[in-house]
């Protein structure tokens, strides 16, 4: 699947995704649920290769407070697109959290969603099978104007530039 | 009306541009149906049952002459030569090509206008009293604080895919006249104990099939916080709403199976974390938006007697000042309601050259403005009391003079099996059955305020919950049935109405009404109380009685 990270197409990564009751390997990046890297994230960290959380919709992203150190990634999923709870958790990982690693939306991921998903914090896109680079790529530039304050700006409209009175 | 600046222009046109390139990306097979779905919905674009819908947004439902033209364009060139208000202060096309529809945008874009999130499980237009600005019960003028909605709203990264639609509405006068109470966030601009103002919030209103009236989240929250207070209500609402089930998935079943304590509790804890933050108004923004607004400046004019006005020998002049005024907080002002159902068509709908003629009427008695109202008129809000005669003069010939506001004929009405896929049964064709049944109009003054809502389907988007009489459309063995609801109200007081017994076939609905009204006009006390005031006191019995004789409603009619 196509990988777009900060703003480019990036190269493909290997990760193993890991269910809670699968036996970490040996070596290789590994993905595991929200629940299991709360839980062992000692053992997950001492291994050698990079560990990364699969955040589900239901998931409480709050959760991570005070647990974001070691990992590599935190990958969002999205099963179907039109779920939206993973906007918010986004938020919150870098609002509240003040997570600064690697964002990645990840499964339904559509190019037509990249620009909301940049600015509620996303910086890596794993597009969904058989959608292309090259529109998500220009989806990212839809709008050069917003209003609202966000990830990519913490400041809304009326704060970033001299509206006219 | 607010003047957009080269941000919102921007803003709009890149809208306009995204979707030209989604509908050049669907057409070419790019992008599914099941994912261009949401994509064309959040442009207001619904697929009925016959062709394409547009929803066009009118902003809190203020319309200046040079939109009213735009609007008319658009359905003279890319429709069938009419267009339809709703119930939300909004305007739909009916037949609108896919193809066409960028350069639709295109036209609305040129006179500052949008189908932005006019559908979708996203934040809605933005509603308001059709009175703001005029009303004497007004604290403040709720626009600037709509328009900053809708600013905050348009696009919100976080908010495009909540678990279900999501509506609010700003009032800023005593009476309520928004429906606020009926709205997922009801915002009402109130005064506390020590003379501030700020708002009121309520939550978890609405209609569809399971009904509420919306429960109180904060008694004040200042001016500057109203926006991170919303961030924070939908926040709570996204992570937590249902979304298991599209008829549970509203902010109103959220709040009626949390309680509103423990949802007002989350919602603060949210709003603690938020409230500082660079989302916080500024009293210079809000200043700011307001002065965007070109108020209508008032010359100072004599107060006409509008009392004789009603007098004068043509009655049919008397009428329209008796019923379609409402009063001006200006002297010598008047705010004109202009009827959109005359009979023999559907409520809401207009012509092109009508629109045109709206537009010219606007320039030449109104000071350039119209307001879209919830009942699907249209409010002329600025009319010289002196220039009625002539101004009624002109409605008349384009057939917009019709003098039955908030007359029984003033019904509310969806589109309907007529139009939509979600409908069970027809609506139009019975609200033109009720509008030519009860054409005197000396009978409908004499039953005085009264509202009739009618939806096809139990998505109730024809209001039939907060009707005085509201007829819900169903489908029974294959045929079309109407059940009948009394006592509903969408006001200050807002009740749900409540169903009066079994169903009636479409043969025997008008006649059913016409039994209500018999029934309320004989056992009234005076002239003086309303068929609301009346139902209230006696309740259902006596019209289940006329309705369906003595043993209480167990005889069905519906055959």
């Amino acid at each position: 699947m196509a990988l777009i990270k900060d703003d480019a197409a990036a190269p493909a990564e290997t990760w193993t995704t890991l269910a809670d009751e699968d036996v970490a390997p040996a070596e290789g990046d590994v993905l595991v649920p929200l629940a299991r890297w709360l839980a062992e994230r000692d053992a997950l960290t001492q291994r050698e290769a990079r560990v990364g959380v699969v955040l589900q919709p239901g998931d409480d992203a709050l959760t991570l407070a005070g647990a974001l150190e070691g990992l590599a990634l935190v990958a969002v999923a999205f099963p179907k697109f039109t779920d939206g709870r993973g906007y918010s958790s986004a938020r919150l990982l870098r609002d509240r959290l003040g997570y600064t690693g690697e964002l990645r939306a990840i499964g339904d991921v559509l190019p037509d969603q990249v620009f909301y998903m940049r600015r509620v914090g996303f910086d890596a896109f794993d597009l969904a099978e058989g959608k292309s680079v090259e529109t998500a790529l220009a989806q990212l530039k839809t709008f050069s104007v917003t209003y609202q304050a966000g990830a990519d700006d913490e400041r809304p409209l009326f704060r970033r530039v001299q509206r006219p009175a | 009306m607010y003047q957009y600046d080269a941000h919102d222009q921007r803003i709009v046109d890149e809208r306009v541009a995204q979707f030209r390139d989604q509908v050049r990306r669907r057409l070419a097979g790019e992008i599914t149906e099941d994912e261009f779905k949401p994509l064309r919905l959040q442009n207001g674009l619904y697929m009925q049952l016959h062709a394409y819908m547009l929803r066009v947004a009118i902003p809190y439902g203020l319309l200046s002459s040079a939109q009213l033209r735009g609007l008319a364009t658009i359905a003279r060139d890319y429709d069938r030569g009419y267009a339809h208000f709703t119930t939300r202060q909004n305007i739909q096309y009916n037949w609108p090509e896919l193809e066409n529809v960028p350069k639709i945008l295109d036209v609305l874009a040129s006179v500052q206008m949008h189908a932005i999130q006019t559908s979708g499980n996203c934040i809605r237009n933005t509603t308001s009293d059709p009175l703001a600005g005029i009303a004497a019960d007004e604290l403040e003028d709720p626009r600037p604080y709509c328009e900053l909605i809708r600013q905050w709203s348009t696009f919100h990264p976080e908010f495009a895919f909540l678990p279900r639609k999501f509506k609010i509405a700003v009032t800023g006068a005593r009476t309520d006249r928004a429906a606020v109470r009926v709205h997922d966030i009801g915002v009402c601009i109130v005064e506390n104990d020590v003379g501030e103002r700020g708002f009121e919030i309520l939550v978890g209103g609405g209609l569809g099939r399971t009904p509420h009236i919306a429960k109180q989240v904060r008694a004040f929250l200042p001016y500057e916080d109203l926006l991170s207070y919303l961030e924070a209500i939908l926040r709570v609402y996204n992570r937590y709403g249902r979304r298991d089930n599209k008829y549970k998935a509203r902010i109103k079943i959220q709040v009626a199976e949390w309680g509103v304590e423990k949802f007002a509790a989350a919602v603060e804890a949210e709003w603690a974390q938020i409230r500082d933050s660079s989302t916080k108004l500024t009293r210079d923004e809000i200043d700011r938006i307001k002065g965007r607004f070109i108020t209508p400046t008032h010359e100072t004019l004599p107060a006409e007697d509008l009392d004789a006005l009603a007098l004068t020998t043509d009655r049919e002049f008397a009428r329209f000042v008796k019923n379609n005024l409402r009063a001006h907080r200006v002297a010598g002002y008047t705010a004109a309601v202009i009827s959109t159902k005359p009979q023999g068509r559907p409520p809401g709908d207009v012509s092109d050259t009508q629109l045109d003629a709206l537009a010219d009427l606007a320039d030449e008695f109104g000071m350039g403005e119209v307001v879209v109202m919830h009942d699907q008129n249209v409010m002329m809000p600025n009319v010289r009391q002196r220039d009625l005669r002539t101004f009624y003069d002109r409605l008349t010939a384009w057939d917009l003079g019709t003098a039955n506001a908030g007359r029984l004929t003033d019904q509310i009405c969806c589109p309907g099996l007529d139009f939509c896929n979600l409908a069970n049964a027809r609506s139009i064709p019975v609200a033109m059955r009720i509008a030519e049944h009860f054409d005197n109009l000396d009978y409908l003054d004499d039953l005085g305020d009264l509202s009739l809502k009618m939806s096809g389907c139990i998505n109730s988007c024809g209001h039939h919950h907060v009707g005085n009489i509201g007829i819900l459309g169903q489908e029974k063995s294959g045929s079309e049935a109407y059940q009948l609801m009394l006592g509903g109200s969408p006001g200050n007081d807002a009740s749900l109405g409540k169903i009066v017994g079994p169903a009636f076939s479409s043969d025997d609905i008008v006649g059913a009404v016409a039994t209500v009204l018999d029934t309320y006009a004989q056992q009234r006390e005076s002239r003086e109380e309303t068929f609301l005031d009346f139902y209230r006191r006696v309740g259902l019995a006596p019209f289940k009685e006329s309705l369906y004789g003595t043993d209480q409603g167990r005889r069905s009619r519906s055959g």
